[in-house]
């Protein structure tokens, strides 16, 4: 009998373990609690979210506090926002796709607490908003270094899941590639993971074996540069700059900024104005930018890059204006005319260019 | 599809199938003795973790890949003291210790997150045989860990079939009890298979961090551990059979993915599910099979042992 309790104690001492990862304070009139899906230390997503938040707070003044890995789906998430609620923290800000439903629910039960949500679709009409970023307008200008960088033409996209956020980005990655060389191909990769690793890596090399020369990839782990720079290949990387995981394949990154951001969500809970909404954060806010290029990239390359991205910012240039085919040569979007944001939301197309399926 | 796709399909097939191999081998050596131990994914965590932290520490690979060995090997010690010394429900310890080594294995791997390897086991350049067409790229461009499966999967098979220690050992795997009255003791024969097992699991996980993809990261062994336990069901207890599971199951996880650029329209996920689901008809031809002959599994598998109770 007391044999077994052994063992379950061992399970429940070693779940208490998985989830002990805090750091807060208290008093101050706003404080913010920001809620991560991951590590902030994995040199992406989560550590992008993690430089938002201590940029918001320097600029703020005001007191905030994180919880790591927290899984979606789960229990823990209402466990720590009530947590922060009873520490008196009045903004809840969660990070991942899969809390949108458990934060509309909590706003409703705390409608004194200000709740926004990344990544997601949902809001309410007094307390729950959502951020995101129009990502695809610096992955249109990763595509430019990358396409002048090819010299084989096929260049490798290691993709996570056939979503449109992914979708998007793959082409505008391709448009922009094809702006500076339009022979280039783009072939993709769905690994169905967006962190493991061992998958992520070999989808990489796959490419790298068929002849790609340049990896680029939407995924949270920094596999597919290590295997671009095993092969001697260049590697566009996702979320923050990653060159010292790979720094001969290096090339950039289109990255994520969420400091401005958040500061403003804080500054508005605080002045009592905050109001929800659906917010598409573009280059022009400062919320999506491309990183630093790698020195050994042509100048006038960069110079191009930085030419498009003033276009980009002064809405002088659209990433998704037509004439824009699809995959298979048809007209999609007419020449004149712009995608609207609904049709970027829900795009389910590989523009021509692209190799692969949508799933 | 071009030389150099399959090429690279089939030297990936055996750097996966080494991965695979070395769990399931350890826990092959766990379970010949009689004790199940379902923590393989939580011992290859910290094997992992450890491995690559070691290898942050010191800088020498080798020196990490023994401490990834030890460490998975202390790890189901754990294991052993409930199950073995202490008679504990197998199944229930075995889970818990992979929450146990999942968890700790993100808690001390905190600081080494994102961080670029220390030190890693790159693959080795044999004079002559790696410029082999073919063959070359495919057997003799790997990491040094790949050869070393190869050789403890040998070593194994000798001394589970031709010394008295591994009759010993399978005696106490099949019927405690008489290996007990042979005078072997019971306790020692299968904490020593225990800790052979995790210390194999440790070097499988430390497979991941110092040469597969030279970092760490929470959930970086990905359910490779269920897999090795199930390449053990499939194997049938072989330590050859087992490697031949191994490169199968490894080549299901290279073709996952590599497929896609094969021009081949077929679901990664229904690949992913390809180890478990041959697993699973193993499972019902062993069934079927054991009406008239005997189960390939040990007789006392799962089954504590009490001297006074027998």
């Amino acid at each position: 009998m007391h044999r077994r309790l052994l063992g379950l104690l061992a399970v429940v001492l070693s779940l208490g373990m998985v989830a002990a990862a805090c750091g807060s304070d208290a008093t101050a009139e706003t404080k913010a609690a920001f809620i991560y899906v991951g590590p902030v230390g994995d040199a992406g997503w989560t550590y992008a979210h993690d430089q938002g938040r201590q940029a918001a707070a320097a600029e703020t003044g005001i007191e905030t506090a994180y919880v790591e890995t927290v899984p979606e789906g789960t229990a823990d998430f209402g466990n720590y926002v009530r947590e922060f609620i009873d520490q008196g923290f009045t903004v809840i800000i969660g990070t991942s796709f899969g809390y949108m439903d458990d934060m509309l629910a909590l706003a409703d039960e705390y409608p004194d607490v200000v709740f926004e949500h990344v990544s997601g679709f949902k809001q309410n009409d007094t307390n729950f908003g959502n951020t995101f970023g129009r990502m695809y307008e610096p992955r249109y200008l990763t595509g430019m270094v990358a396409g002048s960088a090819t010299s084989s033409n096929l260049l490798g996209y290691v993709a996570a899941f056939p979503i449109p956020e992914v979708i998007r980005g793959i082409n505008a990655f391709t448009l922009g590639v094809r702006e500076v060389n339009p022979d280039a191909q783009v072939e993709v990769i769905w690994t169905s993971t967006w962190f493991d690793p061992a998958v992520e890596g070999d989808s990489a090399q796959a490419l790298l074996d068929k002849g790609a020369d340049v990896i680029a990839m939407h995924q949270d782990s920094t596999a597919a540069g290590e295997k671009a720079e095993a092969a001697g290949a260049r590697w566009v990387s996702y979320n923050s700059d990653m060159s010292a995981f790979a720094p001969n394949a290096y090339l950039t990154a289109p990255v994520w900024n969420w400091g401005p951001r958040y500061a403003e969500i804080i500054e508005a809970a605080k002045a009592g104005t905050y109001v929800p909404g659906a917010y598409w954060g573009s280059m022009a806010d400062g919320v999506v930018d491309i990183a630093d290029i790698a020195a050994d990239v042509d100048a006038g390359v960069k110079a191009a890059v930085a030419d498009k991205k003033a276009a980009i910012i002064a809405g002088d240039f659209h990433v998704f204006s037509g004439p824009i085919n699809d995959q298979d040569g048809n007209l999609v979007v007419g020449a004149g005319e712009t995608m609207d944001d609904g049709s970027m939301l829900g795009m389910d197309f590989f523009v021509e260019g692209v190799i692969g399926s949508t799933g | 599809m071009s030389e150099a796709s399959l090429i690279g399909l089939l030297a990936a097939t055996v750097s996966f199938g080494a991965l695979l191999y070395l769990a399931a081998l350890g826990e092959m050596v766990s379970e010949k003795a009689g004790i199940l131990n379902l923590g393989v994914e939580g011992m290859m965590a910290m094997g992992a973790v450890s491995g690559f932290m070691a290898a942050l520490e010191f800088g020498n690979p080798w020196l990490a890949l023994l401490i990834a060995v030890l460490t998975g090997a202390a790890v189901a010690l754990v294991h052993g003291w409930f199950t073995v010394v202490l008679g504990a429900e197998q199944v229930v310890s075995g889970l818990s210790l992979t929450i146990l080594g999942i968890g700790m294995a993100a808690y001390l791997g905190k600081n080494a997150v994102g961080r670029p390897p220390g030190a890693v086991l790159a693959p080795v350049d044999w004079p002559v045989l790696s410029d082999i067409r073919w063959l070359g790229p495919v057997l003799f461009r790997q990491s040094p860990i790949v050869y070393m499966a190869v050789a403890v999967g040998v070593v194994a098979w000798l001394v589970l079939s031709r010394t008295r220690i591994g009759l010993a050992l399978r005696a106490a795997g099949e019927s405690a009890s008489t290996a007990d009255a042979a005078g072997h003791s019971v306790v020692g024969l299968r904490l020593g298979a225990v800790a052979v097992g995790g210390g194999l699991a440790g070097a499988s996980g430390a497979y991941l961090t110092l040469s597969i993809t030279p970092q760490w990261a929470e959930g970086i062994t990905a359910g490779r551990g269920w897999i090795a336990v199930a390449l053990v069901i499939f194997g049938a207890w072989r330590p050859g059979r087992v490697a031949l599971g191994a490169l199968l199951f490894g080549g299901t996880l290279a073709l996952k993915t590599r497929l896609q650029t094969f021009g081949v329209d077929f679901s990664p996920i229904l690949l992913s599910m390809l180890p478990y689901l041959l697993t699973i008809g193993v499972l019902v031809a062993i069934s079927i099979r054991s009406r008239n002959r005997p189960s390939p599994a040990p007789a006392a598998l799962g089954i504590a042992y009490r001297r006074e109770e027998r």
